[in-house]
């Protein structure tokens, strides 16, 4: 790399890196505090449990979202059938279904004593009266299955965009030298998609390992039921904070495997995607097949879904209706956007440290920042509250000693507490889709940039944007639907009087009563879609985005 | 740095409140909060705010120490009372009226939490299969409801109550063969809230369920849910020897409340005959305030006895139930 970069970037980088990372610090340094009894006491009982239950649903869930996401971006990103511009933004939905609700519907729905079981008891045996059940939902293989269908549009987004950047003269390459779509898929996209996947997997099963709401809707114990046990019912932090930590070094044992598996391998990216891609039309048999596949998952994770919840709201509308939905829309809104906005930023200001730095430790601020996303919620909402409390007292006493009083609690009695809670829980999705997006970008053009004599920051807006800028509107918008949604740590962090979407739903979810907060959550789903329909004429790829750049220049 | 100065300054001035208020960090749900402090803010015009969640409440009052913005704390079990308050965040609160309307035995002998509600953990039982019969916590371990029984999780802050008190009575040994015995009769492994079990009752998965009293109400309240309740008798656990186990929501005052005056008048005003009222007519629950009627429903229910267990002692055997739950491995 031969572009160097001023030395108040490192600096930020860390500095930030190191706020960003400050309440799992302090998690950690709980973890050291004593509690060796409780730690024990679960070892010897449940704890084995857990970490199996934690383990297999991990890969479930990963090995689910992946069968699901990966043909999905395939098949729209390189053939051409009907509805296909449909499907290409319809699969993108289910991510503004929480995973609470989509959990609720189905558990609901399918278990023992649901309608489906019900009815198809008083269909097949009337006269019987010890009933038995079907099958069973609320397990390891429902809630994998559940999971995968929240959690596999990360896959498809992320698969997608690399698959519409990979140039279309390597796809037709391979094809002219004779390779079968099969043998182009697995030869020579699939390889070259790898980053982009690493960094999807690496995101469900981040979000897998934090989920709490889930797996106790599907009556699974898993580590994070551990770490609530152990925080709220031995009242043990330390403790918590152990298990916590010993999750967190499992993922990044994981992500190192993978980076080991593929340390060999550089790819870039052609410099300027000038070519259209030319999608080749699947015959009829292929399109039934793909129209099918793609309608199930669709309607699976997204519409019955949201069809049972407008089922829901008419049932409840008295008791449901509340004449502040709107400030609680505001609210989330507001939040949401100022929390995409800032870990972009931080996502842009880690890939570039990791781009342009030479130094060794280079990628280790944007890996410290990406360490919030698998706290469960609510613990990273204490690991919050740690150093801003720390802070706000801090400031305080300064007031104090100066002989007026202080301004009470402005970091962690504000909004401030809230932005500051969802950018650590989120950056890992900015920081890796940054990450995957500038990995494609040949060095070679920052040579070429600098040998013209513009400025790293130059370099920046002119050179990359353009072929990133995909790739970011991707990151931002997966972090503006994460916050709409996110729960526990909001249930924590706000102050008084701020009420969301999302914290209002959350009061009936958490009781297991819906069908009162559908109407709320109908409107979460609808918010969370309004930047999809705007994505969806970003990312409508026959026409990269770059070309309009390159107009302009 | 002047704009920083400002953001905060805007992110700060939402947590401001106008007029004179009280804040409320709270364990119940807002939705049921409100109906009771709106006729309070209508009465006083003191402004309440209620921030509601299910946990680390305790956590963040903890850490915000002097400089927290609650005044109130309200929770739905006497665990969580004792928590906040063996954690040295209340302070005592030496009020006439308050201790007129919460008999002595309902709040804490310092004065530093206040129950306001009880709750009885009752049995449910299948109309059909079943029926009105006398029964203990105890039977639930016997052999005759293998595969009949079904209930929430071991782990929920009511199970624990109730393994608590049963520790109290028997010791921990035989709490843990009673719980055995009860994993053992267990139709489906534990999942749902109170509820689903009801549900699962008319369903015909199961004969028996254990849940708190105020559901049946609720359920009979919900066009939905009526069929489930109706399919099952309510039944008072214990009737012939210690009585049902009984639960408490209630409320503390924070050790460096901001608006003490208020959030005073605020807890006179919900041990008031009013506010009391309130609870018992659209929560169901019984109301602790001597005198207060509770609702006709829940009248129709029956007089019950209830274990005179101590609070404290409920409290106190917390950490061992949890232990005995995982040893037996209850959810697993």
């Amino acid at each position: 790399m031969n572009l160097t970069i001023s030395k108040k970037w490192p600096f930020f980088s860390w500095l930030l890196a190191l706020t960003l990372a400050s309440p799992f610090a302090a998690i950690v340094w709980q973890s050291f505090a004593n509690d060796q009894d409780i730690f024990n006491h679960l070892y010897q009982t449940v704890l084995p449990d857990y970490i199996f239950n934690s383990f297999a649903l991990t890969v479930a869930v990963v090995a689910i979202a992946t069968l699901i996401g990966v043909p999905c971006a395939w098949l729209i990103a390189n053939y051409e059938f009907p509805l296909r511009r449909y499907f290409q933004w319809a699969l993108i939905l289910p991510l503004a279904m929480p995973s609470y609700v989509v959990a609720f519907v189905y558990t609901d729905l399918l278990e023992c004593a649901g309608p489906i079981q019900t009815s198809l008891r008083q269909l097949l045996e009337p006269d019987t009266v010890g009933t038995h059940c079907y099958f069973q939902v609320r397990n390891l293989g429902g809630a994998s299955l559940m999971l995968a269908l929240v959690l596999f549009p990360y896959i498809y987004l992320l698969m997608r965009a690399c698959f519409n950047e990979q140039s279309s003269s390597l796809i037709n390459s391979a094809r002219v030298m004779g390779c079968n779509t099969w043998q182009t898929f697995y030869r020579l996209s699939f390889p070259l998609a790898r980053p982009a996947l690493a960094v999807g997997i690496t995101l469900v099963a981040m979000e897998t390992l934090a989920d709490f709401a889930v797996v106790k809707y599907f009556a699974v114990s898993t580590l994070t039921t551990a770490v609530y046990d152990t925080w709220l019912g031995y009242g043990s932090l330390a403790a918590a904070a152990r298990i916590s930590a010993i999750m967190l070094l499992a993922i990044f044992l994981l992500i190192g495997i993978e980076k080991y598996a593929r340390r060999q391998q550089k790819y870039y990216q052609h410099a300027v995607g000038q070519e259209t891609i030319v999608r080749p039309k699947l015959k009829r048999p292929q399109q039934i097949i793909t129209l099918l596949f793609l309608s199930i998952v669709f309607f699976a994770a997204f519409l019955f879904p949201f069809l049972r919840l407008i089922e829901f709201a008419f049932d409840y509308f008295s008791e449901s209706w509340n004449a502040e939905f709107i400030e609680y829309s505001l609210n989330s809104l507001l939040v949401a956007s100022l929390v995409s906005l800032f870990c972009l930023l931080f996502g842009l200001i880690f890939g570039y440290y990791k781009r342009l730095s030479q130094s060794k430790t280079r990628e280790v601020p944007g890996k410290l920042a990406s360490a919030g996303y698998a706290l469960p919620g609510t613990v990273l909402a204490i690991g919050v509250l740690i150093p801003l409390t720390m802070m706000d007292s801090g400031v305080n006493s300064l007031f104090k000693s100066m002989g007026t009083s202080g301004p009470g609690l402005i970091l962690s009695g504000s909004l401030f507490a809230i932005i500051f809670g969802y950018v650590i829980r989120f950056s890992a999705i900015a920081v890796g889709s940054v990450d995957a997006s500038l990995a494609k970008v040949p060095p070679s053009l920052d040579m070429a940039s600098t040998t013209m004599g513009l400025s790293p920051l130059k370099t920046m807006f002119k050179v990359h944007m353009p072929l990133v800028s995909k790739g970011l509107f991707v990151a931002a918008l997966l972090v503006f639907i994460e916050s709409m949604k996110e729960l526990p740590a909001a249930l924590l962090l706000r102050p008084f009087g701020f009420e969301s979407l999302a914290t209002y739903v959350y009061q009936f979810v958490s009781d297991e009563q819906l069908e009162l907060g559908a109407l709320a959550a109908i409107v979460i789903v609808v918010v969370g879609l309004i930047p999809l329909i705007f994505l969806d004429k970003y990312l409508d790829s026959t026409q990269p985005s770059n070309s309009k750049h390159a107009k302009r220049q | 740095m002047k704009k920083l100065v400002l953001l905060f300054a805007a992110l700060s001035s939402f947590s401001v409140a106008a007029q004179q208020s009280v804040n409320i960090y709270s364990y119940r749900q807002a939705f049921l909060v409100d109906p009771v402090v709106e006729q309070f803010t209508k009465d006083t015009g003191i402004k309440v705010n209620v921030l509601f969640a299910k946990q680390g409440l305790a956590e963040r009052l903890e850490r915000e120490g002097e400089h927290t913005k609650a005044d109130v704390v309200m929770t739905t079990d006497i665990s969580r009372l004792m928590e906040i308050t063996n954690r040295g965040l209340t302070q005592s609160v030496e009020n006439k009226t308050i201790f007129e309307n919460i008999p002595a035995h309902l709040r804490d002998p310092k004065n530093q939490w206040f129950a306001l509600t009880t709750r009885v953990r009752n049995i449910y039982a299948s109309k059909d299969r079943v029926g009105k019969i006398d029964i203990s916590y105890e039977d639930l371990a016997s052999e005759k409801f293998k595969g009949k029984i079904c209930t929430r999780s071991g782990k929920h802050p009511y199970s624990v109550a109730l393994v608590s008190s049963m520790i109290s009575h028997h010791g921990e040994a035989e709490t843990k063969k009673w719980l055995q015995g009860v994993k053992a009769n267990l139709a489906r492994k534990p999942q749902g809230n109170d509820r689903a079990q009801v549900k699962a009752i008319k369903e015909g998965l199961c004969d028996i369920s254990i849940g708190n009293g105020y559901y049946f109400g609720k359920m009979l309240a919900d066009k939905n849910q009526k069929a489930w309740a109706d399919s099952v008798h309510i039944l008072f656990p214990n009737q012939k020897d210690r009585g049902a186990h009984v639960n408490v929501s209630g409320m503390a005052l924070t050790k460096h409340a901001p608006n003490k005056e208020a959030a005073i008048r605020l807890m006179e005003y919900l041990s008031s005959a009013n506010a009391q009222k309130i609870y018992a007519e659209a929560n169901m629950e019984y109301p602790v305030k001597p005198g207060v009627a509770y609702s006709p429903l829940v009248a129709s229910w029956g007089e019950y006895k209830a274990d005179n267990l101590e609070m404290a002692k409920i409290a106190a055997n917390r950490e061992k139930a949890m232990k005995l739950i995982d040893e037996v491995k209850f959810d697993l």
